[in-house]
């Protein structure tokens, strides 16, 4: 047995076998995503996937998204964070005072705006991770003072409308630079939106083919080519159904753009950056990240200015889409974020969770509220099922780590 | 229940076979018990030991398992483990399950209260607590925290619990694991009384020296299946350990020549306070050296300050108002953060790697990477599948067993978790590694594999030094030990000159303040 593993002349490994199994503990909430679909378009007769309604229920839920992504780092790192219904609110207000009171120019409002928020989460990152208070108290307290703090910046009232480019951010849509094209029984669709579909999916098609190169080079397994084709395939035909639908509608909108490459970063961010890796390990185990030499109270720190960042983001996108900052915006966005956060396979505990997961569960949410609203659903009926899918979410969770542990 | 060749057993469990999803824990395993014995049961970590205990108690419930459980005469199908403690079955597991923030009495009763109308009669409660405690010679005020009480004390509360309920069969999982040589002869004294008093006792033990003083019958599972049960009156260490790992261990450790350089490492003058209680010396002026290629002991009584030393000079993870020096090669490096001390080339394994050393809810590779991350890192961003090789490569070097790499760090036995941390510290290429218990709960066969790793460290030129309650383990691997006795180094014996009584001689010295 040779221990000079760090040479690089040490042996190669045989790969080890491994056969193709769905991991049902991780794939469970995409197939949930599918099925829910599935189950609404039945029910609304094909209305919830025609284009006009796939557009509405990206741009309806694009905040809740944007806050997902946060919280979901949040909850990875073992924390919560009930402050960002309220921060949404009071950035939205500060952006409105600084645009329509004070006149300043939309782009300067919008990263002071950002600067604000960045402030916000130091603030409250400063008393979790360096003075050692639960983040529940201080976000608990946070929700409270940032509320007040809206309708102080507020003077008790809305504010509004908002510049153009603002609006448009939140609520408009791609132009239609390259024209339409006719697509027969389709009907015209925008070329741009399908160029990007398009490109979307070669770009996947490359990075997927590229990691599995790369994988082949370090001598471990991959799927074998049918399934990886098929894997490709299958996204292809989800994109291009979603791009093409779009492209009929009103081209591709704007918060959409904004959120891929959000996720995209973020996802990137999660899972391949030192700082993503650390926010796990102290998520996972906090004494054990401290004695490998993980900053803790910094990645703590960081996370929660993260969070402040992104609320703010969303508090701009939320104000442009009202075209107005109320005193009320943002009421009870912290619920929905935590939500789409554990239903999106966050861990209780901490240490566990995907940005994507914390995407689909936000869109579980939105089919759930659009679906249901379509058939003509009561507000209350609405609560109550997604009460409940976050129940079955979690539960589910936890009886697949009660089965995996019974192994042992 | 007497049965046809004369013996009167207690309990006979018989046929067991118990499967969990893709593994098969225990094969068609016979178990008796006397009345009135100790009965030890030994075998390697999951050789099915806790499964076997965990189907008589009722955790695995009647029907999950097949075969049948006679207790007491009477074939049992216990629901859980409440319908097992009813008939005088208890078990104690290693990790003790009281209470910290309840009293000891409160603690006692748990769930058994002594009430009138659903009000807690505490008069009574305290009352009958202090009976218990006294039979098993807690002298503490019962309305202390149980939290507040050492390990050893704390165990004797599980058991003065457990009598609480009218035992007749306790069990007990690694009860010494925590404990110091004081409290674990201690406890065995009290297991010696219980028997005279008719209890019947089963224990599970690592340690085969307490096995053979104090077990009248002992059992060994291997791999899920009953190997043998053996008379424990005439049975040797090394025979038991024959049964355990199915093959003749001749040497418990591996043979080697040291290879001893430069002084790499000096500790000096170190005093550290506690944490808790600042106005009190944990680590007093000591002074250690460590060279290029050697494995050095430190040898201490619990609460002499072995892992205090040790935790202070990785990055004061441990301590208020530290002093001293530590110098690398001669010049003084700076060990104020775990950031520093790693970057000084310094690694710790620490004796609890469920809560220090492990990443649980996460996979092999990245508990591998966890400390080392930034030598895969370009710029802040990791190459995962270097990461990917790099554990591999050390799977197969510290022959970790799991399927591969990308399995969490749960689903491995206590063994290969230890090499899970070892190699995440290796991979950070110290000059220098802190083993504090570094074969706690690990079973017979995975600790040679462990002291074969430290001796190709120190073939390396690492420096090397292990902390152990176990003094034949220091003896077998150790090129030199240190003793420490309330926080002072009170003596430096090479391995030549070094016995197990000289040691505790020198582990006990009372002294001067």
């Amino acid at each position: 047995m040779s221990l000079d593993v760090r040479s690089p002349a040490a042996e190669s490994v045989a790969a080890p076998p491994r056969r193709f199994r769905l991991n049902l503990r991780q794939s469970g909430i995409y197939v949930a995503f599918a099925l829910i679909v599935v189950l609404f378009t039945a029910l609304t007769d094909g209305a919830l996937l025609q284009p006009g309604n796939i557009s509405n229920i990206v741009v309806q839920n694009s905040y809740v998204l944007i806050l997902a992504i946060g919280m979901m780092l949040v909850i990875i790192s073992g924390h919560i964070d009930l402050s960002v219904g309220s921060v949404v609110a009071v950035t939205g207000g500060i952006c409105a005072v600084l645009t329509v009171q004070m006149g300043l120019p939309w782009w300067l409002a919008v990263l002071a705006t950002l600067a604000a928020g960045v402030l916000i989460g130091a603030a409250q990152g400063y008393w979790v991770a360096y003075f050692g208070i639960p983040a529940f108290i201080v976000t608990l307290g946070g929700m409270l003072v940032f509320r007040a703090l809206t309708l102080t910046v507020l003077g008790n009232q809305g504010i509004g409308p908002f510049p153009d480019e603002i609006r448009t951010l939140a609520n408009g849509f791609t132009g239609g630079y390259l024209g339409n094209v006719g697509l027969g029984p389709l009907g015209g669709a925008d070329i741009v939106s399908l160029l990007v579909g398009v490109l979307v999916v070669v770009g996947f098609a490359m990075s997927q083919l590229r990691t599995r190169r790369a994988r082949q080079g370090y001598d471990q397994t991959v799927d074998p080519m049918p399934l990886f084709i098929g894997k490709i395939v299958f996204a292809a035909v989800v994109v291009l159904f979603f791009v093409v639908q779009l492209a009929r509608f009103r081209n591709l909108p704007w918060v959409l753009v904004l959120l891929a490459v959000l996720v995209l970063g973020y996802s990137l961010m999660a899972s391949r950056s030192v700082f993503g890796r650390h926010i796990y390990a102290v998520g996972g185990n906090l004494q054990a990240a401290t004695l490998s030499g993980v900053r803790v109270k910094q990645v703590t720190f960081w996370v929660f200015v993260n969070m402040g960042l992104l609320s703010a983001l969303a508090g701009v996108v939320f104000a442009g889409r009202l075209n107005q900052a109320g005193p009320t915006a943002g009421n009870s966005f912290e619920l929905d974020a935590i939500a789409a956060a554990f239903i999106g396979g966050a861990a209780v505990q901490g240490g566990v969770g995907k940005v994507v997961g914390a995407i689909t569960g936000g869109l579980i949410m939105g089919v759930i509220n659009n679906g249901m609203s379509l058939i003509g659903a009561p507000s209350e009926r609405v609560m109550l099922v997604k009460g409940l899918v976050l129940l079955a979410a979690v539960a589910y969770d936890v009886w697949t780590k009660r089965r995996a542990g019974a192994v042992r | 229940m007497t049965s046809v060749d004369g013996r009167d057993d207690i309990l006979l469990m018989s046929g067991i076979t118990k499967s969990f999803p893709g593994v098969t824990a225990l094969r068609d395993v016979t178990f008796s018990v006397r009345r009135g014995e100790i009965h030890a049961i030994c075998g390697e970590n999951g050789a099915g030991k806790s499964t076997l205990m965990k189907v008589l108690s009722g955790v695995h419930p009647h029907g999950s398992y097949s075969g049948e459980v006679v207790f007491d005469g009477e074939v049992c199908g216990f629901a859980g483990i409440r319908d097992s403690e009813a008939l005088g079955i208890v078990i104690i597991h290693q990790e003790l399950a009281l209470v910290p923030q309840l009293s000891i009495a409160e603690n006692l009763f748990l769930g058994n209260e002594i009430a009138n109308r659903g009000m807690i009669d505490w008069n009574r409660t305290n009352h009958e607590a202090t009976k218990h405690m006294r039979r098993v010679g807690l002298d503490e005020n019962p309305t202390a925290a149980a939290g507040e009480l050492g390990v050893g004390k704390q165990q004797l509360v599980e058991i003065a619990k457990a009598l609480s309920k009218e035992v007749k069969l306790l069990i007990l999982d690694e009860p010494t694991a925590a404990l110091n040589d004081d409290d674990s002869a201690h406890l065995l004294d009290l297991l010696r009384g219980l028997r005279d008093e008719g209890i019947t006792c089963v224990v599970i033990s690592h340690k085969l020296g307490e096995v053979t003083a104090i077990a009248d019958t002992i059992t060994i599972l291997r791999d899920g299946e009953t190997i043998e049960t053996l008379d424990a009156a005439d049975v040797s260490e090394d025979r038991i350990i024959a049964g355990m790992v199915g093959r003749d261990l001749e040497h418990r450790f591996p043979p080697r020549e040291p290879a001893i350089g430069e002084e790499v490492l000096r500790i000096e003058d170190w005093t550290v306070h506690s944490v808790t209680n600042p106005g009190r010396v944990v680590v007093d002026h000591a002074t250690l050296s460590l060279r290029r290629g050697e494995i050095v002991g430190l040898a201490g009584l619990m609460g002499a300050g072995r892992t205090e030393l040790a935790m202070s000079v990785f990055g004061r993870s441990y301590g208020t108002d530290i002093s001293g020096r530590v110098l690398k090669d001669g010049r003084e490096i700076d060990v104020r953060t775990v950031r520093s001390a790693i970057r000084n080339g310094i690694a710790y394994v620490s004796e609890d790697r469920k809560r220090y050393g492990l990443n649980m809810v996460t996979d092999v590779k990245r508990n591998v990477s966890a400390a080392g991350l930034g030598l895969l890192a370009k710029r802040n961003w990791v190459n995962e599948y270097e990461e990917f090789r790099v554990a591999e490569r050390y799977r197969t070097a510290l022959r970790i067993k799991t399927p591969d790499v990308t399995a969490g760090a749960q689903t491995l036995s206590g063994g290969n978790q230890q090499k899970v941390v070892l190699a995440k510290w290796m991979f950070t290429d110290p000059d220098v590694l802190i083993l504090d218990e570094p074969t706690r709960g690990v079973d017979v066969g995975a600790k040679y594999e462990i002291y074969t790793i430290v001796h190709q460290l120190a073939e390396q030129g690492k420096a090397v030094l292990v902390i152990s309650s176990e003094l034949p383990e220091l003896l077998g691997l150790c090129d030199r030990i240190y003793t420490l006795s309330a926080g002072r180094i009170t003596g430096e014996v090479p391995r030549a000159d070094a016995t197990q009584e000289q040691l505790m001689e020198y582990m006990t010295r009372e002294v001067r303040r």
